[in-house]
């Protein structure tokens, strides 16, 4: 791997000069982690409307390529031909910038995912601050979309997002203390490392009500179905981007789905032990497993958008408020118990 | 109390949820309705209203005689006639328009039409190009008929037992 690394060194070097050397190679680490990002996102959209088309009896889209599997690259090629209509009495400025916030972030978060032990673009120690500060940045770009917007009903939709966003980030990060209590690291490489040993090592068992707290509020932060009031089509058209087009309107569903395809892949690092192989003495750890796990994850997003009725808001602020904080509050001081005295096989 | 405990049980373990998304993994791997539709159709009744038609009688005269009441029926106003009386003192239209514009395809037309010509055939799939194609005249009404005939006469006789 090394002798590989160093003869790209080498060929580079030819072309590059060597101070700019650092930056090319950060600049191809990322394409290298974006480019498959991006597809796996097309693809999502393509298995989204087949899913949940599959689950409403009918067969979705079908008619672009073999089985409908050049629809993704369809889409985007009508969305990069379509003008963008900046309404007059928008804040053109913002209004540009506001899917370029929403859509940076979203993917300047991926830079501290480990993929294996090694495998990582950054390997920094505050890793999991880190995702929680950009995925909470992502936000303001809804805020700004809406506001930005000159319209009531993108207004309508940011302020709803900006309200569950707050909401939700706190019991998210609730549940993330406990994953952080029971790992000892904010660095994602060693949380998954504490998890080595099998299925019974996991951290989804010691802390089940933090997973299903997390999931929920991963699903609510993604303004994804049943959490979707941010977007609303039935209640306010399509909530904060209602005015965009084009491509701007396509930066933010490239936000939006990475956003969810990080979620899954959080969910799998922090409390399925991501390329840990459930069980170590008959099958290797290896990256399929991480991709596994998150598709498991990718698919219940879309399970739930096929099943669940959309909240009503104030119902969305209660669940928030009234049942996912204490809950997670209650486990974490359980969790300090349990780690105080040093109980079972996760807390030593 | 005890009711109080299983609420909050039943909140908590999802277990309502579970059963939707119950339902929806079973209707995953249902047999899906969808009709492709260029290449499937569904069933057409015989008694379909698509686009209309003036039929013939079998030895090629025409079957309107102008009585216009398929006119006076007509709820969109969408058909307009005018007649003369023929060498042979038989009244004929010499202009039978249907705006298809106008027509809501309700059916009327064919309901009060003592001698079975203006029908509504089966066709469903036409369009227009240009402005003005959508006033049928009695020339095309007349060359779907000829041209849909035994077709026409199929749907009528094997709805007639119903009538």
């Amino acid at each position: 791997m090394t002798e590989t690394l160093s003869s790209i060194d080498a060929w580079l070097s030819q072309f590059v000069h060597e101070y700019l050397l650092f930056t090319v190679y950060s600049g191809l680490k990322a394409l290298l982690i974006l480019m498959p990002l991006f597809i796996v996102v097309a693809y999502y959209t393509l298995a989204e409307r087949k899913v949940i088309g599959y689950m409403q009896i009918r067969k979705g889209p079908n008619r672009v390529g073999p089985k409908g599997l050049f629809q993704p690259f369809a889409d985007m090629f009508k969305l990069m031909f379509k003008e963008i209509i900046i309404p007059t009495n928008s804040n053109k400025y913002l209004f540009i910038i506001a899917p370029v916030i929403t859509f940076a972030p979203a993917m300047a978060a991926w830079a501290v995912i480990p993929f294996n032990d090694t495998l990582v673009f950054s390997n920094i120690n505050a890793g999991l601050l880190y995702i929680l500060a950009m995925t909470s940045i992502g936000v303001y770009g809804v805020i700004i979309a809406g506001w930005a917007s000159n319209s009531k009903y993108a207004l309508l939709g940011a302020m709803r997002s900006a309200a569950q966003i707050v909401a939700y980030e706190i019991a998210m990060g609730f549940a993330l203390v406990g994953v952080l209590m029971v790992g000892g690291s904010l660095n994602l490489g060693e949380i998954v490392n504490r998890q080595a040993g099998g299925i019974g090592h996991w951290f989804f068992i010691p802390l089940l009500p933090l997973f299903f707290v997390y999931l929920i509020s991963g699903v609510a932060e993604t303004n994804r179905a049943p959490f979707d009031v941010a977007e609303g089509e039935s209640e306010i058209v399509a909530g904060f981007h209602v005015e965009y087009s084009g491509m701007t309107f396509a930066v933010f569903f490239l936000a939006e789905y990475a956003n969810m395809i990080l979620i899954a892949m959080l969910c799998s690092l922090l409390f399925f032990g991501g390329w840990l192989s459930p069980v170590p003495d008959l099958l290797g750890d290896s990256i399929g497993w991480l991709f596994g796990k998150t598709a498991v994850f990718m698919l219940l997003f879309l399970w739930f958008r096929a099943t669940f009725p959309r909240y009503r808001y104030d119902q969305i602020m209660r669940l928030g408020w009234k049942v996912l904080l204490p809950v997670t509050i209650f486990w974490l001081a359980v969790e300090g118990v349990a780690v105080y005295f040093k109980i079972g096989p996760w807390f030593v | 109390m005890l009711a109080k405990i299983q609420y909050y049980l039943k909140s908590f373990l999802f277990l309502e949820l579970l059963k939707g998304m119950g339902v929806t993994g079973r209707y995953f791997f249902r047999k899906k309705f969808t009709v492709q539709y260029p290449e499937e159709k569904t069933p057409i009744s015989p008694r379909f209203r698509g686009l209309h038609a003036l039929r013939r009688y079998a030895n090629g005269e025409e079957r309107c005689i102008a009585c216009k009441l398929c006119e006076a029926v007509c709820p969109a106003l969408a058909i307009t006639i005018e007649s003369e009386q023929r060498a042979d003192g038989t009244r004929r239209t010499t202009r039978y328009d249907i705006d298809l514009f106008k027509c809501i395809y309700c059916g009327f037309c064919e309901e009060a039409c003592p001698v079975d010509s203006i029908v509504e055939t089966n066709i469903f799939e036409y369009h227009f190009e240009n402005r003005g194609e959508n006033i049928m005249t009695k020339e095309k009404l007349l060359e779907i008929g000829d041209r849909y005939e035994a077709q026409l006469a199929a749907d009528r006789s094997e709805d007639a037992p119903y009538r």
